[in-house]
C-alpha cells in the first residue's frame, strides 16, 4: 500500500516535470534533425558535429559561394546563425541586429529587430562589441544584448514577447555570450572580468522572463548556490564558506569569475556545464588566496541552480587564464571502461577530460607543447596538491612579484585557446581544436577599484613562442590519452569555431579570412576560400531544399582583432621582423558578412 | 582615501585648463606642432623638475638618452597604457580593429585636448561607425598617470622609442612615489 502510494506520487511528479520540460523535449528532438541548427552550440553536448554528408572529403574541393548577406555592422562577428526549417536567424555585434531570412525565397528578410541601446556600453566591453549568437525555443528567438538585456522575440514576427535586464553596464557588466535554453529556462552568463564584476549564471523562465535562480562564481554559499556537504570537488565535499575562505576580506564582491562562454547540458544526468573566468584584478598580489570559484568548471542542476560538482583548474590565477571555454560532452572508452566524459580545452593550455557525472579528473595534458607555466597537473590522488597545476616559479607572476616583468610565459593571456569552440566527431573519436600559439611577458602592479572603470593591474606583451613564426595551430586531439594526433600550423591564432561532419570533413576559419576544409582523419587541406574579412565566427552547416550548405560569419575583431591588428611586439626587436610578427591589418580589414557555401549544381 | 585623492585630481585638472587657455592663444605653437608631427609642438625637454621632463611650452615630455634609457614617466606610461588603454587602442599605441592608433593621433592632438578626451570621454556614433571613448575622470589608475601615459604616447608619436617595452629606464624619483601614493590614496 505504501509502495503503491509512493508510486502514484512519483508518477504525478514525473508528469508535472514532463509538462515543464516541453521546450526541452522539443529542442532535443529538433537538435537531432541534422537539416537544422537550432542551438548556438549545435547540440546540448556542444559537439559541433553534423550528420550531413552531401559534402565529403572527395567533393569539398568543388565548394563555391552560394549566397552572402551583409549584417550592416563592421565589428567582430563571433558565433553563427541558427537555422530552423526554411528560416535562418542571423545576429550581429553591437547594436545587435537580428534578421530572419527566408531561405525558400532567396534569403529575403522576413523581419529585422534592432534594440535601442545606450552607446555608453561600448567602451565597457573589454574586447570589442562581439555577440556570440541567438537561442531558440517555444516559438521564440532569444537575444542577449550588449547592455545585458535578455529579450524574447516572436520567431515568426520579430515582435518582443518579454525582456529582462540581467546586469548594469554602468558597473562594467555587459552581455556577449549566447543564451542557452534548458528545460523551461533560458540561461545567460555575464561579462566584466576586467571591471571587477561579481559574475554569475542566471536562469530566466522561458515563458515570462521571470528570474528563477542566480548562482555567483564567488561569495557566500547561498549566493554560490552550493550545498557544502553535497557539492563536491574531486570527490570531496567543498565544505562551508568554500569561496569566502579564499579571498581577503570582501574582495569577492569585485572578484570577477565571469561566465561569458558556452553552456552544455546532459539530459540524462540533468546537469548543465560551463566555466567561470579570471578573478579580478590581473594583479595576483592584490588578491591573496585561491580565489574560489573563479577559473572553475561548474556542474549545476538546471531547475535549482545548485552545484553538483566544481573543479578549479587555475587556483589563484596569475596570467588571466579564464576558464570559460566550452565543455564538450561525449561518451568514450577510456582504459577499457565506457565513460561519460566532459572535455575542456582551457585557456591555461591543458586539455582536461573529466567524468561529467561526478567531476573525477581522468586526463589533463598540454595541448600545445610550448605551455610552460606549469609542469603538469598533479594526478596523484594521495598528493596534497591533487588536481592542481604545478606552477613553475620562473613563470609565476605571484612569485616574481609586483612591478617585476615575468618573461617568456606560454601561453599568453589569450590562452592556448579562447572562446572559439572546438568540435568532436564520433566517427573519428577526435576533437578538432582551434588554438593560439602565443607567449607573453606579464608585469602586475597595484590598482584601485572604481565602479564601472577598468580594473586590470598588469601590463603584458605578446609574441610567438621562441623560434616559431606561426601564432596558431589547428589540431586534432585524442581526449582519451591527452595526445595531439595532428597539428596544422596557421600564421595567426585560429579564432574561429570548428565544425566536424559525417562527410569526413572538418571546417574552420582563419584571421586572414580563409574558410578552410580539412580531412578529419589526416588534417590534409582540401579547400580554402578567402572571405571579405577575418573570421572569428563559428562554422555552421544545414540542409535546405535537399542541399547541404556551409555558413560562416566574416568580420574580424574581438580580442584577436585588438591584439593582432598591429602585429605582436617583437621581444628581440632589431633582429628583424619575420612572418609571425606580421600585422593582421596587412591581410584583412573590417567586415560584417555572412558567407554561405554549397556544391555546384542541383 | 578620497580626501587625499580628490585635491590631487582637481589640481591636475586646473593645470590642464590653464594649459588649454595658454595654447588657445598661441597659433604659432600649433604651426610648430605640425612641423614636428607632434600636436603639442617641439617635444624637446628643456626642464627637469623632480625627475619629470617638460618642453618649452610646459607640456610634459619624454627624455631618451643615447643608450635608449628612458625617463621614468615614459616607462610608467608604457605600463599604465598597457593596463588600461591597450585593450581598445592596441599594443604600443598602434591601434586595433576597435579604436584608433594613438601613436598617430598624438601627431595632431595637443596635451590639453588629449587630457580633455581622457577625462571626459568622447562619442563618435553614426551610421558608419560606433566609437565611444569612456570618461576616465574618476579612475585613479588612469588619472594619477595621465601625464605619464601622454608622455609615453608622445614618445611613440615622435618615434623616439620603438615598439615594445623600454629596456632601460631612469630610477623612480622619490617625489613620484610620494605623489603617486597621495593620488591613489593608498600606501605604496
Amino acid at each position: 500500500m505504501r509502495n503503491l502510494l509512493l508510486t502514484t506520487c512519483l508518477g504525478a511528479v514525473a508528469a508535472f516535470a514532463a509538462g515543464a520540460a516541453n521546450a526541452n523535449e522539443e529542442l532535443i528532438k529538433m537538435s537531432q534533425n541534422p537539416k537544422d541548427w537550432v542551438m548556438p552550440t549545435g547540440n546540448y553536448a556542444n559537439q559541433r558535429y553534423s550528420q550531413l554528408k552531401q559534402i565529403t572529403a572527395d567533393n569539398v574541393g568543388k565548394l563555391q559561394v552560394a549566397w552572402t548577406f551583409s549584417t550592416g555592422v563592421l565589428r567582430g562577428h563571433e558565433g553563427g546563425p541558427l537555422v530552423i526549417g526554411d528560416v535562418m536567424y542571423v545576429h550581429g555585434p553591437f547594436p545587435n541586429p537580428v534578421y530572419a531570412l527566408d531561405l525558400k525565397n532567396e534569403s529575403k528578410i522576413l523581419w529585422k529587430y534592432e534594440p535601442k541601446q545606450d552607446p555608453n556600453v561600448i567602451p565597457v566591453m573589454c574586447c570589442d562589441t562581439v555577440n556570440r549568437g541567438l537561442a531558440y525555443a517555444d516559438g521564440k528567438i532569444f537575444l542577449h544584448q550588449a547592455d545585458t538585456t535578455l529579450v524574447a522575440l516572436d520567431a515568426k514576427t520579430g515582435k518582443v514577447v518579454w525582456q529582462m535586464k540581467n546586469g548594469d553596464p554602468s558597473k562594467g557588466e555587459t552581455g556577449t555570450s549566447a543564451p542557452m535554453v534548458i528545460k523551461d529556462k533560458v540561461l545567460i552568463g555575464i561579462s566584466g572580468g576586467e571591471f571587477g564584476v561579481q559574475c554569475h549564471m542566471t536562469a530566466y523562465d522561458l515563458k515570462t522572463g521571470r528570474r528563477v535562480w542566480r548562482g555567483y562564481s564567488e561569495g557566500p554559499d547561498d549566493q554560490l548556490l552550493v550545498d557544502p556537504e553535497k557539492t563536491t570537488e574531486l570527490g570531496k565535499p567543498i565544505g562551508k564558506d568554500s569561496s569566502l575562505k579564499t579571498w581577503q576580506g570582501d574582495q569577492w564582491k569585485i572578484g570577477g569569475g565571469c561566465t561569458w562562454g558556452w553552456i552544455s547540458y546532459d539530459p540524462q544526468l540533468d546537469l548543465l556545464y560551463y566555466g567561470s573566468g579570471n578573478p579580478s584584478t590581473w594583479n595576483p598580489k592584490q588578491r591573496p588566496g585561491d580565489n574560489k570559484w573563479s577559473m572553475t568548471i561548474w556542474a549545476r542542476n538546471p531547475d535549482t541552480g545548485v552545484a553538483r560538482w566544481v573543479y578549479q583548474m587555475t587556483p589563484h590565477d596569475e596570467w588571466d587564464y579564464d576558464g570559460v571555454n566550452e565543455m564538450i560532452l561525449a561518451d568514450q572508452n577510456i582504459g577499457g571502461t565506457n565513460r561519460r566524459i566532459l572535455v575542456h580545452f582551457d585557456r591555461n593550455g591543458f586539455g582536461y577530460t573529466l567524468d561529467r557525472a561526478n567531476g573525477e579528473l581522468l586526463v589533463a595534458e598540454k595541448y600545445d607543447p610550448t605551455v610552460n607555466w606549469a609542469t603538469k597537473v598533479d594526478m596523484d590522488k594521495n598528493s596534497k596538491t591533487y588536481g592542481r597545476p604545478l606552477v613553475v616559479p620562473q613563470y609565476s607572476t605571484e612569485h616574481n612579484g609586483q612591478d617585476v616583468n615575468s618573461k617568456g610565459i606560454c601561453p599568453a593571456a589569450l590562452g592556448t585557446k579562447d572562446e572559439q569552440p572546438a568540435a568532436f566527431s564520433p566517427d573519428t573519436g577526435l576533437f578538432y581544436v582551434p588554438t593560439n600559439h602565443v607567449c607573453m611577458d606579464y608585469e602586475p602592479f597595484r590598482v584601485s577599484y572604481t565602479a564601472g572603470q577598468p580594473y586590470v593591474g598588469a601590463t603584458l606583451s605578446m609574441y610567438p613562442p621562441p623560434g616559431k613564426t606561426n601564432m596558431g595551430n589547428f589540431i586534432a586531439w585524442d581526449a582519451r590519452t591527452g595526445k595531439i594526433v595532428w597539428s596544422l600550423p596557421e600564421q595567426f591564432s585560429v579564432w574561429s569555431g570548428a565544425l566536424a561532419t559525417a562527410g569526413g570533413v572538418v571546417f574552420y576559419g582563419t584571421l586572414e579570412g580563409y574558410l578552410k576544409a580539412v580531412d578529419a582523419k589526416t588534417g590534409k587541406e582540401l579547400y580554402k576560400f578567402k572571405t571579405p574579412s577575418g573570421i572569428i565566427g563559428n562554422v555552421t552547416t544545414y540542409e535546405q531544399g535537399g542541399k547541404q550548405y556551409i555558413a560562416i560569419l566574416s568580420g574580424v575583431g574581438g580580442w584577436a582583432g585588438i591584439g593582432l591588428a598591429a602585429g605582436l611586439t617583437d621581444p628581440t626587436a632589431g633582429l628583424g621582423a619575420v612572418g609571425g610578427y606580421a600585422a593582421l591589418r596587412n591581410y584583412t580589414s573590417l567586415g560584417g558578412r555572412l558567407m554561405v557555401f554549397a556544391l555546384p549544381g542541383n | 582615501m578620497a580626501s587625499t585623492e580628490k585635491p590631487a585630481q582637481e589640481d591636475m585638472l586646473v593645470r590642464y585648463l590653464i594649459a588649454a587657455i595658454v595654447l588657445a592663444g598661441a597659433p604659432l605653437v600649433v604651426g610648430a606642432g605640425l612641423a614636428f608631427g607632434d600636436g603639442s609642438g617641439d617635444p624637446a625637454a628643456v626642464k627637469n623638475e623632480d625627475g619629470k621632463y617638460y618642453d618649452k611650452e610646459g607640456n610634459p615630455t619624454y627624455k631618451v638618452q643615447s643608450d635608449g634609457t628612458v625617463d621614468w614617466s615614459t616607462y610608467s606610461g608604457f605600463r599604465r597604457y598597457h593596463s588600461d588603454c591597450h585593450v581598445c587602442h592596441g599594443p604600443d599605441g598602434e591601434g586595433s580593429t576597435y579604436a584608433p592608433a594613438l601613436s598617430n593621433s598624438l601627431k595632431t592632438i595637443n596635451f590639453p585636448d588629449f587630457s580633455n578626451v581622457v577625462v571626459n570621454g568622447r562619442k563618435n556614433v553614426n551610421t558608419a561607425q560606433e566609437s565611444v571613448m569612456p570618461s576616465f575622470g574618476t579612475n585613479p589608475n588612469v588619472m594619477c598617470y595621465l601625464d605619464d601615459i601622454f608622455v609615453y604616447l608622445r614618445a611613440r608619436a615622435n618615434d623616439a622609442i620603438p615598439r615594445g617595452r623600454p629596456q632601460k629606464h631612469e630610477d623612480k624619483p622619490a617625489s613620484v612615489t610620494k605623489s603617486e601614493n597621495s593620488c591613489l590614496g593608498q600606501p605604496g
